[in-house]
């Protein structure tokens, strides 16, 4: 059974029909790469698979594990392992980064039926993580994102999705607002979290991301569908090429 | 037509009570004096209604109807109930005093070992024969207010605190008003605080229900004095019962160099008024009063304030914070006067509510009147919903749409919370945040 399977999915904001039947099958372990200009429906399918208010799906489907994830709550596809990494992590002053992951973790731990952490065993447990992602400590006492600079906001996202341990990672836009050695450094914690059993979906507007998260499969979307798939060259090619061809070919 | 019958037939009902009550009411000569011409000036006003510009947002005769008959003495059984009542705000090492159904009670209160310099009494002892100048303290305030008046014609007991000049109390002094009403009664509570030069300390106040007690009216008023050079920290958390009315006001006057630090939180009653009038009567004086509304179903609460900047180089910071759910109305009124020779005075205010239903209100009336030039004076006033964006992320990251809104309820409160400087009174206010949120989902 695939991980996540999107199938011919429509979806409408107000009056206007973004995705006209999107369909993309994710593997374990295969990290997918989706390109395209902007206005391309790239970024309403990450918010419709982490399910956003606002979007009305009016056809198709979205498949996790094989269950209709469309049914479900946002904070339910959060504890069956759905992860959306923001493209615009929100600031929330008064909420420590701590607290935060804190509630956040045994919010979904609590879903799955697992025991909730105290402060020391989640303490122990996000130092260690923050540490192999070279993240310092002080991140965690401030204020969720409160002042962060763009590229400490993508690291938190890279942090929480290391310590939730997620099945299927959205990254959304993760190269916007970053200068190359923030890039390097976003790209490198998400490498570090590429495993067997874990499938990511890269969503760029640039190829440059792709240097350094090299993917398996590169779809390119356009006007609300996917015009063509292809290995890690494809990206290349649209690095060469541009997205023209294929305004004309949607 | 219609509101000249109300108003007789409360004030005759009360005019009843009053009479029956005058027996039982502390205090001769002067005192009754004083109760009389109260009463009075109470019975020409009557219940404040909303024709009057200062109660325009909360008008008693509609939600308050009557003044309920004075709940009788409290019973051994209404103090056992009581004392269970308290665990709920009790913090270890303060010193504790409590108040049932209007009176004091010695047996649930510690008077033993009180520091040299620290003196505390009862209002029933001080009218009946205490000192004149004490005495004229605690008939200060004017009867121009109704509610005050009320209270200055009805009051029954109350606590009586006295620092001496120099003398820094370490341990927090809590005062618990407990209601215990069986049938529907009211209370009527004076108490005053007086703090000599270079002094200090840590007020608790708390307003809490004991089991059984629902329909009931706490009346309440402080009399605060801050001498040159002291400190005085307060808390204040309303957690009656859902149906209960609290109608409390203080008045407050520091001296030079002094310090003031008040937070109050309203979680409970069906309805509320906190009228504060803090007056500077020294110069080179501070005072932060930070205040909270947690309210959900049709609760009513209503703070009002007025910050009397009457000498030079004083500085008040007011931050107060409302949540309203359900058909929830807070209510926040903030007055401030720079009186003309308040020169450098520094005076801010800041109110935002947080709407959780589309039937919920919040009203806020900042009144800033300036006749000194050099000053710095400002407010602001923000009124909206959780943000969308931010319940989001939350949900992405696995809490419930309650647990979400529960961790930015907190957050946005919480700016309130961390003006309290003691550890374990911050932890009694975020404890009856918690209170609020779990009772709500």
């Amino acid at each position: 059974m695939s991980l996540l399977e999107v199938k011919d999915l429509k979806v409408r904001v107000e009056d206007n029909e973004i995705l006209h039947g999107l369909t993309l099958t994710v593997n374990p372990g295969e990290v997918h790469a989706i390109m395209g200009p902007n206005g391309s429906g790239k970024s309403t399918l990450s918010h419709v698979i982490a399910g956003k208010p606002g979007y009305e799906v009016t056809d198709g489907e979205i498949l996790f594990r094989g269950e209709d994830l469309l049914e479900m709550e946002p904070d339910e596809r959060a504890a069956k392992g759905v992860f959306l990494a923001f493209q615009y992590p929100v600031e929330i002053p008064g909420v420590t980064t701590w607290n935060f992951l804190h509630t956040a973790l045994n919010a979904q731990r609590k879903a799955r039926g697992q025991s909730q952490l105290t402060s020391p065993e989640f303490l122990k447990k996000v130092r260690e993580v923050a540490k192999s992602l070279n993240i310092p400590q002080d991140m965690l006492k401030r204020g969720v994102n409160v002042g962060f600079s763009g590229g400490e906001k993508k690291r938190n996202e890279i942090l929480q999705m290391a310590l939730f341990e997620p099945a299927v990672c959205i990254l959304d836009e993760m190269d916007s607002g970053l200068d190359i050695d923030a890039l390097r450094i976003a790209a490198d914690g998400v490498n570090a979290l590429r495993s067997p059993d874990r499938a990511m979906v890269v969503i760029t507007h640039y190829q440059r991301l792709l240097n350094y998260i090299i993917p398996d499969f590169v779809h390119v979307m356009s006007r609300g569908r996917v015009v063509k798939s292809g290995g890690k060259e494809l990206a290349l090619e649209l690095e060469a090429s541009g997205y023209a061809q294929f305004e004309d070919a949607a | 037509m219609n509101l000249v019958l109300a108003k007789n037939e409360t004030g005759r009902a009360l005019s009843d009570s009053f009479a029956i009550a005058r027996d039982r009411l502390p205090g001769a000569g002067k005192v009754a004096e004083a109760r009389s011409a109260a009463f009075e000036a109470y019975e020409r006003a009557g219940l404040p209604h909303r024709r009057i510009e200062d109660w325009k947002y909360t008008d008693l005769r509609a939600l308050m109807r009557e003044v309920l008959p004075l709940a009788p003495a409290p019973d051994a059984a209404a103090l056992k109930r009581a004392a269970a009542a308290v665990k709920l705000q009790a913090i270890k090492g303060a010193r504790r005093l409590v108040l049932v159904d209007g009176v004091f009670a010695p047996k649930l209160s510690e008077l033993d070992g009180l520091e040299k310099g620290l003196t505390v009494r009862t209002l029933q002892d001080v009218l009946e024969a205490g000192d004149a100048a004490l005495q004229a303290q605690l008939l200060t305030p004017d009867n121009a207010n109704p509610m005050v008046a009320l209270n200055s014609a009805m009051m029954t007991d109350g606590v009586v605190i006295e620092i001496a000049d120099g003398l820094v109390l370490k341990q927090p002094l809590q005062v618990i008003h407990v209601a215990n009403a069986a049938t529907p009664a009211a209370m009527f509570t004076r108490s005053l605080l007086r703090l000599g030069r270079d002094a200090g300390l840590t007020l608790v106040e708390g307003y809490i229900a004991a089991d059984g007690a629902e329909v009931y009216q706490a009346h309440d008023s402080l009399i605060i004095a801050i001498g040159d050079n002291s400190r005085l920290d307060h808390v204040r958390l309303v957690e009656d019962s859902r149906e209960a009315i609290n109608i409390s006001s203080s008045v407050v006057t520091l001296g030079a160099h002094a310090h003031f630090n008040t937070f109050g939180m309203t979680s409970g009653a069906a309805v509320s008024r906190y009228q504060a009038t803090i007056a500077f009567a020294g110069e080179h004086s501070r005072v932060e009063t930070n205040g909270v509304n947690l309210l959900n179903g049709r609760q009513h609460a209503d703070t009002t304030l007025f910050m009397d900047h009457a000498v030079p180089h004083c500085a008040s910071r007011e931050v107060f914070r409302a949540v309203a759910d359900n058909r929830a109305h807070s209510v926040f009124q903030g007055r401030i006067v720079v009186r003309p020779d308040a020169q450098k005075t520094d005076a801010k205010m800041m109110t935002r509510a947080l709407l959780l239903s589309d039937d919920a209100e919040a009203d806020n009336k900042p009144e800033l009147e300036i006749f000194a030039d050099d000053v710095t004076c400002g407010h602001g006033a923000t009124t909206g919903a959780l943000e969308e964006s931010l319940l989001f992320y939350l949900r992405a990251r696995g809490l419930s749409e309650k647990e979400a809104q529960a961790l930015l309820i907190q957050a946005f409160v919480g700016e309130a919370i961390e003006s309290i400087v003691n550890d374990d009174l911050r932890e009694l206010a975020i404890a009856a945040t918690r209170r609020w949120l779990e009772a709500r989902s």
